[in-house]
């Protein structure tokens, strides 16, 4: 019987490790092929007798569970050199790998075989994990780097050549209790995130400091939830109810966020539910009832909606390139750091002839002082460390549709 | 007030993993093997019923039915092809081989319906009862869950102790070569056992994706292991053990969450598991069986 039930402990530990590591599990073997499934367009034309072309690489899932963010961010890159390499000037020869957001050899081996290419510049990688692998490489290289979405603090701290297009972690949970502040003062606020997740875990660190700076009501801050448990959500949502918060803050993924919504309804508590740029993507889940998200705020740097000319052309291109998929905010984010390193190359003056750590030298020097209006955001500028200054805006569901917070 | 709130969603989530739990136990009290792939045969059902509500609009009951179906079959064709050729090798070779199954699903079901979640709609129509002004609502499928998960029970426990096949698959689980002696065919029992226990993942799948809507490739995984955990709790191979441990094991996760700490619910409850099999080896209400020298 002993060795039954010491079989059968045994058994329990290899089917946890088993499951963990199932999330992750690399489905596709044909990535190589994803890759070069590129389009050709993206090849500069090489003009006689004019500068060769600048050299950027991306890094990101274009297979697996996470492959959805990798496409995005390829996706509005690819539009932003096509437009630039329209322009005439500095053209551009842009390159993607995928590394199936695995943060251990195959983010180096993708990064290797870029720098074989001959990278001068990395826009990337898409994911957290990969970047810290990678963020270290392109440190020992020299090679500078810009990464549309990783957001954690510990990428930007990686070295003073490594720098982010969106908001670091903390730093969006400051801005969501700043907004707060601003709409929702007298709100009793709870907090359910996800403490084995580093994004959602980050950004709850930056909130609770600023909320408790701002003098915020916040009567549930330890709802969490783990990647192991996360299949019931209905003990902190009741937390929520109990406590009498009447805004609920969800730093996460809209994976989870779907089922505390739904859960939510069922049992009729309807509070104001504040979401992160995580959020974004919940209207798109299939099988999901966009009226449950009816007045739900998130903030997202990108709304595919907005007027403007600039982003209505980006997002008839994307949408004509990726069959009418609508693009969400890592596709702009990518957009911009095309832009971002566009501009700063030709303010100081790199081509593709120049080597790779003088472009670094050169374009530390520039982000030091850039200030870049793209899609998800006007007059953004970085600091010393590589983090990302924009104006943080939110959205909130108003018949199926983000409208910007009044 | 709030205990009775705790106490219900631990019922109902307890009661999911007593659904899957009887599959698990079944197929071990019969077959003596852990069938690990039984929490990816219950994504395939929800899979299947959303299919075919999302896809092809037909109503709820028609998806069960195709659901069962088609786990029936997947079931049958599993064990045929991966389990029945290792039949009389060590333990261990059908268990690493129903781990590859497991996996081999999880992908199966991410290249056919890709990894992006898809949400679930709960093939349960009746609104949730409110009681005590609000405070305590139970949900219908809270009601059908545990409805489903009694019948389940009553059902197996008379189908092994009256009908002629119970009987044979009761009398394989007690001495393979017996039974086979006395005439029994023992490869088709096994095969009817995987059929059964399928069948119920297929429901399990369902009611547990109607209380947890999120559905992805990875969806059947985490609730498997602790329903196969809540059938060791119970008593593996014990039909009432099983639906016993569930609701335990949920019972015992929610409050764990709710009163101790919702990060470390997961240890909370591996430690009650532990003291358990420490006090009891055999689990609830698992039989102690004499090992034969």
């Amino acid at each position: 019987m002993k060795k039954f039930v010491a079989m059968l402990m045994a058994v329990l530990m290899v089917l946890s490790m088993a499951a963990c590591g199932g999330s992750s599990a690399p489905a596709a073997t044909e990535a190589p092929a994803a890759a070069d499934a590129a389009p050709a367009a993206t090849e500069a034309p090489a003009a006689e007798g004019a500068a060769p072309a600048l050299k950027i690489g991306l890094t990101g899932p274009m297979t697996g569970p996470a492959s959805a963010y990798g496409l995005a961010v390829r996706g509005g890159m690819e539009i932003a050199v096509a437009e630039i390499n329209a322009k005439g000037g500095l053209q551009i020869e842009f390159k993607s790998e995928d590394d199936e957001a695995d943060g251990s050899d195959k983010a180096v081996s993708a990064y290797n075989s870029l720098k074989d290419w001959g990278m001068q510049i990395m826009a990337g990688p898409v994911t957290t994990g990969s970047s810290l692998a990678i963020a270290a490489e392109t440190v020992n290289d020299q090679i500078f780097m810009l990464t549309p979405s990783a957001s954690a603090t510990d990428v930007a701290m990686t070295g003073s050549n490594v720098f982010q297009m969106c908001f670091t972690d903390p730093n969006q949970g400051a801005s969501a209790a700043e907004l707060m502040k601003q709409k929702w003062a007298d709100a009793t606020i709870g907090v359910i995130y996800d403490s084995s997740d580093a994004y959602s875990a980050g950004i709850v660190d930056g909130f609770l400091t600023k909320a408790s700076e701002l003098g915020l009501n916040v009567a549930v801050d330890n709802a969490a939830f783990t990647a192991d448990n996360k299949a019931d959500l209905s003990t902190q949502v009741t937390q929520c109810k109990d406590a009498g918060c009447d805004l609920v803050f969800l730093p996460f993924y809209y994976t989870e966020a779907a089922q505390v919504l739904t859960y939510a309804n069922t049992v009729g508590y309807a509070p104001t539910f504040f979401g992160c740029d995580g959020m974004d993507g919940i209207l798109t889940v299939e099988g999901f009832d966009a009226k449950l998200a009816e007045g739900l705020v998130l903030m997202t740097p990108f709304d595919a909606n907005a007027t403007d000319d600039a982003t209505v052309a980006f997002v008839e291109q994307f949408k004509a390139n990726n069959g009418g998929l609508v693009p969400n905010q890592f596709a702009a984010d990518g957009y911009d750091v095309i832009y971002a390193l566009y501009n700063a190359c030709v303010a100081a003056g790199v081509d593709g002839s120049t080597p790779a750590a003088d472009v670094c030298a050169a374009l530390q020097e520039q982000f030091a002082s850039l200030s870049v209006d793209g899609l998800t955001g006007k007059g953004m500028t970085w600091d010393a460390n590589g983090m990302i200054s924009k104006a943080p805006a939110a959205m909130v569901v108003t018949d199926g549709v983000y409208v910007p917070v009044a | 007030m709030q205990i009775l709130q705790y106490l219900i969603n631990g019922i109902s989530i307890g009661s999911v993993y007593a659904i899957i739990a009887l599959g698990y136990t079944m197929v071990y009290g019969i077959a003596k093997m852990l069938n690990f792939a039984h929490g990816d045969i219950i994504m395939v059902g929800a899979y299947i019923s959303f299919c075919v509500t999302s896809y092809l609009g037909l109503p709820a009951w028609v998806s069960v039915v195709a659901a069962v179906a088609v786990c029936t079959v997947l079931g049958i064709v599993i064990e045929g092809l991966a389990y029945k050729p290792l039949r009389g090798t060590p333990s261990l070779a059908v268990l690493i081989t129903a781990i590859g199954v497991s996996y081999f699903l999880q992908n199966a079901a991410q290249l056919i319906w890709s990894s992006s979640p898809k949400n679930f709609t709960s093939v349960v129509t009746m609104k949730p009862i409110s009681l005590a002004g609000g405070k305590i609502v139970v949900t219908g499928e809270v009601l059908l869950t545990v409805a489903a998960c009694i019948l389940v029970m009553v059902g197996l426990t008379l189908f092994t102790s009256k009908t002629r096949t119970g009987k044979a698959m009761r009398a394989v689980s007690e001495d393979r070569d017996a039974a086979q002696l006395m005439g029994i065919n023992v490869n088709q029992t096994i095969s009817t056992t995987f059929a059964i226990g399928s069948a119920l993942a297929a429901v399990a799948g369902v009611l547990l994706c109607s209380t947890v809507p999120t559905l992805q490739p990875t969806t059947g995984s985490m609730p498997g292991i602790r329903a196969f955990t809540a059938a060791v709790f119970g008593g593996i191979g014990s039909i009432p053990g099983a639906m016993l441990g569930g609701i335990l094991l949920g019972i015992i996760e929610t409050f764990s969450k709710a009163y101790l700490s919702t990060q470390f619910s997961d240890a909370i409850v591996f430690s009650v598991l532990i003291v358990i099999l420490l006090v009891k080896p055999a689990g609830l209400l698992g039989k102690q069986i004499q090992e034969k020298v």
